[in-house]
């Protein structure tokens, strides 16, 4: 019986620019940074309050895949192909003043659904998530 | 994209730019009174509102953001008395109290267990990480069947 998510991978351009994106700007906190050969690293983060689960931050680099799946996935990620993941958290209002103050790219503001109240934003590398307060 | 159309918008905008000070001037001596003068708010009404939004008092706040700025340094590791005073702390005792207190932890067992740590990942990178990702990504050893 499947119990939990424990991993899982956000695709991104530059690590170096997600490990500032996804630690300064959403305040995760990183779990394991191993560097793994010439501009590689293994890069995880886990959201404040949930320490067991980590974001395995991957970086679409020639030093795993080969050229043209990294020209395919640049492409794909860049334009914000991919959504990943709903945060919560426990006042949007607030949540969402700060991240927009730390520049940080909404596409679409607080807005009361049947579910609760949600924003959508990018990553620095144009991977979308969904902001939410539940109610 | 239209801004936001929510009750208390200019409230909610005074009181995460106060949050964010606090999160940029927390090795300073901070006087919070200061802070809820700049924020427009009275220091009761400010701590009120604070709390209703964050769940505590700016005073608890700032220590909180202080003793996860030691945790990182102590992870990076830098010795406890410079992180003590780094973060805004003037004593190493309250600091240390504080710091167990939050973490279950003494700060030296804290750099010590961190130093440790890294030590390991350094000698054996791949225990750490899961090997469906390690051979997936191709930093696993050839297997000689």
């Amino acid at each position: 019986m499947i119990t939990q998510v424990t991993h899982m991978t956000v695709y991104v351009l530059d690590q170096n620019r997600a490990l500032d994106f996804y630690t300064n700007k959403l305040g995760f906190r990183v779990v394991t940074d191993v560097p793994m050969g010439k501009d590689v690293r293994w890069l995880t983060v886990s959201p404040p309050q949930q320490p067991g689960l980590e974001i395995v931050l991957s970086p679409v680099s020639t030093a795993m895949f080969k050229q043209e799946t990294v020209d395919a996935m640049t492409d794909l990620v860049s334009k914000g192909t991919f959504g990943v993941a709903v945060l919560t958290c426990d006042d949007i209002y607030a949540t969402y003043e700060e991240m927009t103050a730390k520049g940080v790219e909404f596409t679409k503001a607080p807005k009361k659904e049947f579910y609760g109240t949600e924003a959508i934003f990018k990553d620095d590398s144009g991977n979308w998530f969904s902001l939410a307060q539940l109610t | 994209m239209t801004g936001p159309q929510y009750p208390r918008m200019y409230l909610y905008r005074r009181l995460v730019q106060a949050k964010l000070f606090i999160d940029r001037h927390y090795a300073e001596a901070i006087d919070l009174d200061c802070i809820a003068d700049e924020a427009y708010f009275s220091k009761f009404h400010f701590i009120k509102q604070f709390k209703a939004i964050y769940h505590q008092t700016p005073h608890q706040y700032l220590k909180t953001v202080r003793i996860e700025k030691a945790r990182q340094l102590l992870q990076e590791g830098t010795p406890v008395s410079d992180t003590c005073y780094a973060v805004g702390f003037e004593s190493i005792s309250s600091f240390s109290h504080l710091f167990k207190r939050a973490t279950g932890m003494a700060p030296s067992a804290y750099l010590q267990q961190h130093q440790a740590l890294k030590a390991q990942v350094a000698a054996t990178p791949l225990a750490y990480i899961p090997g469906c990702f390690a051979e997936k990504y191709g930093w696993l050893p050839k297997q000689q069947f």
